[in-house]
């Protein structure tokens, strides 16, 4: 069984997303243990790209503030070698496809498989275009995770099919950043992707808030947090990790109460 | 492999979000483009209100004076709005009628798409809005009082260096939070799928009529034409029929800033690799992490980090070939034609002039060069007395 699998058994996943070097990579690094130990499922690992297409303007400037800084993909890998010594749950890198790309798909992600990476996130990779990267990922033991927005319709299907590890649900429409409210019926795309595979759903884009995330782990099986996260890294800059911890446990029993009304 | 492939370039690497939106483009464009109705009501609007057919002039001057190959300029900057890129906008804003769109979003670098944009919506009663890096809204503060004046918002780009490239990112960004009413207006040969290759559709009315034309005045092909390439629509346009004509020479000319040899270039094809950015495979200027290039041109309509995919394939083959302009030569050329034939080149335009005032020299009197002059220099004039130390104001 997967490390992916294990996060969403028996239990609502809260899975943050931090982009990685951050103020720089020694923060990351602290931050990412704060947050496992105070009781996230999983872990998005973001490799800043320079121009992220799918992002609001928090996790862009994140992206930016982390290249400024001199982060590279070698960087981040050998934080992850050291981060996998200690912490146990599963980490996904979510970046943009010309960072997997322009390493080598089969170079990047033969070091993924060696520091025990679990997943990859592509945002700009739709199910039209994922067999150029889902090939090498698999010959490395590296899930691909499927993204499906409120767009998607008739898509959902074709899409869970082949998904692995988890779905990815998009939220709303636009780029990432926090929203004061979701209008999108999360629970019928997640029931139209068990309609066609067992998989976890976790959701997406726009959560901010301990009311959001166990309003929306009522109907799907994880709650994904990106935005607030970095602006807690703007905010606080080297000294964001005790903030990142508390907000990251806030979140998790959210998430839980949801669990156990159900 | 997936849809819109040119060798190994192309594809449509967009956001799921937006996957639906590219599937219901493609069949309205596959549906129309060869619809009887569609095409009479294109070439209307493309005659009565762009002005087409654009002149095939004999450069007789320039051809006097370089003593080579006679020239023909191809004049897109006599169109409707200055440039060839009213072209696409007729043709895409037909079709966004068509899917039932009543608000437009275009990306623009010198302005000239994005007063296209604003032109047609305006004729055709659409809500427009156009994202321009502002850096740009600076360099050509003329086009963004424009693109005002004809009723449209512009939205002023802050992010990364300001330009192009930040305006198309904010343009895809605008585009998946809201597109069921609306239609980006992609204004280049570039883009996920059907984007370049619908963009190149509607622009090849240039080399069709530079054929017919030159046919009429010559009786026979050109040897080689000449055009300026960013994203690469005005050269897609001059270039598409002649592909199957082997035995014409087509070069596009890249902007390399102040030299391929320095960090401040545009030139994509010269120095750089294959990567995935803006929904397509295809050459970018990047680092070896695949950040991304700063990129710099004195031409901001050139000054993209990317090149349509159609032309890294036509590379690949050896097809076309792509030159290296630098700033310096391409204002010389600006100078150079307006003095010459009484015609102001946009900046753009003068980087296919300055290649074509070296080549045509090393090339025999009956032969023949078309240089497609995709836009004119008003919108420049201030920015090239600044570049020669004349501080003058618009």
């Amino acid at each position: 069984m997967s490390r992916i699998a294990d996060a969403f058994r028996g239990k609502k996943a809260f899975i943050p997303f931090i982009t990685c070097g951050d103020p720089d990579l020694e923060t990351t690094e602290k931050a990412v243990k704060a947050m496992a130990e105070a009781g996230a499922d999983l872990v998005e690992l973001g490799i800043p790209f320079s121009d992220p297409t799918a992002e609001g303007p928090v996790i862009q400037e994140g992206n930016l503030r982390a290249l400024q800084g001199g982060v590279t993909t070698d960087k981040i890998f050998a934080m992850t070698e050291r981060l996998r010594e200690t912490v146990p749950i599963p980490f996904v890198y979510m970046t943009y496809a010309n960072v997997v790309f322009s390493y080598g798909a089969k170079r990047f992600l033969s070091r993924c498989r060696q520091i025990g990476v679990d997943g990859l996130i592509l945002p700009d990779i739709p199910f039209e275009e994922k067999d150029e990267f889902r090939e090498v990922c698999n010959a490395c033991g590296v899930q691909l995770i499927s993204m499906i927005a409120p767009t998607s319709e008739e898509r959902i299907g074709m899409i869970a099919k082949e998904a692995e590890g988890f779905v990815y649900c998009v939220s709303s429409l636009g780029v990432t950043g926090t929203r004061s409210r979701i209008t999108t019926d999360v629970g019928a795309m997640v029931r139209r992707v068990k309609q066609e595979k067992d998989i976890p759903c976790a959701v997406g884009f726009g959560i901010s808030t301990p009311e959001q995330a166990e309003e929306m782990a009522k109907s799907a099986d994880g709650v994904i947090v990106g935005s607030a996260i970095v602006k807690l890294c703007k905010q606080w800059g080297r000294d964001c990790v005790p903030y990142i911890r508390d907000y990251t446990a806030s979140m998790k029993a959210a998430v839980q109460r949801a669990s156990t009304e159900k | 492999m997936s849809k819109g492939r040119f060798g190994i370039h192309g594809g449509q690497y967009v956001p799921e979000t937006l996957m639906n939106a590219m599937i219901e483009l493609e069949n309205a464009y596959l549906k129309y483009k060869d619809d009887p109705t569609f095409n009479r009501e294109l070439e209307r609007m493309l005659n009565e209100y762009a002005g087409r057919p654009s002149r095939l002039y004999y450069a007789e001057r320039m051809t006097a004076d370089l003593g080579g190959a006679k020239i023909y300029l191809k004049r897109e900057d006599l169109n409707h709005t200055g440039a060839h890129k009213i072209n696409n906008v007729i043709g895409q804003m037909l079709l966004a009628k068509r899917m039932g769109k009543t608000r437009v979003i275009a990306e623009t670098g010198a302005g000239q798409h994005g007063v296209a944009t604003a032109t047609v919506a305006a004729m055709m009663g659409m809500e427009c809005e156009i994202f321009m890096g502002s850096e740009d809204c600076k360099r050509q503060a003329l086009n963004v009082y424009r693109m005002r004046l004809l009723g449209a918002k512009v939205h002023p780009v802050e992010t990364g260096t300001a330009t192009l490239k930040d305006a198309v990112s904010e343009t895809f960004r605008e585009w998946t939070r809201r597109m069921s009413d609306t239609h980006y207006v992609v204004g280049s040969t570039m883009g996920p799928y059907p984007f370049p290759e619908m963009v190149r559709h509607f622009q090849s009315v240039i080399s069709r009529e530079i054929k017919e034309q030159l046919q009429e005045k010559e009786g026979r092909l050109p040897d080689a034409v000449i055009a300026c390439v960013g994203g690469g629509s005005n050269a897609m346009g001059a270039f598409y029929h002649f592909i199957e004509d082997e035995g014409v020479r087509l070069i596009g000319c890249e902007a390399a800033g102040r030299g391929i040899d320095t960090l401040e270039t545009a030139a994509t094809i010269s120095t750089g690799s294959v990567g995935i950015f803006h929904g397509m495979k295809s050459y970018f200027c990047q680092d070896s992490y695949g950040q991304i290039a700063p990129v710099y041109s004195v031409s901001a309509g050139l000054d993209y980090p990317g090149i349509g995919p159609e032309h890294a394939h036509l590379h690949d083959i050896g097809r076309a070939e792509y030159v290296a302009i630098t700033d310096d030569e391409a204002v010389d050329a600006f100078e150079y034609l307006s003095r010459t034939e009484g015609i102001i080149p946009a900046i753009e335009s003068a980087h296919a002039v300055a290649h074509a005032m070296k080549l045509a020299p090393t090339m025999g009197k009956e032969q023949i060069v078309v240089i497609n002059i995709s836009g004119r220099g008003d919108k420049d004039c201030a920015a090239m007395a600044r570049y020669r130390g004349e501080d003058i104001n618009e």
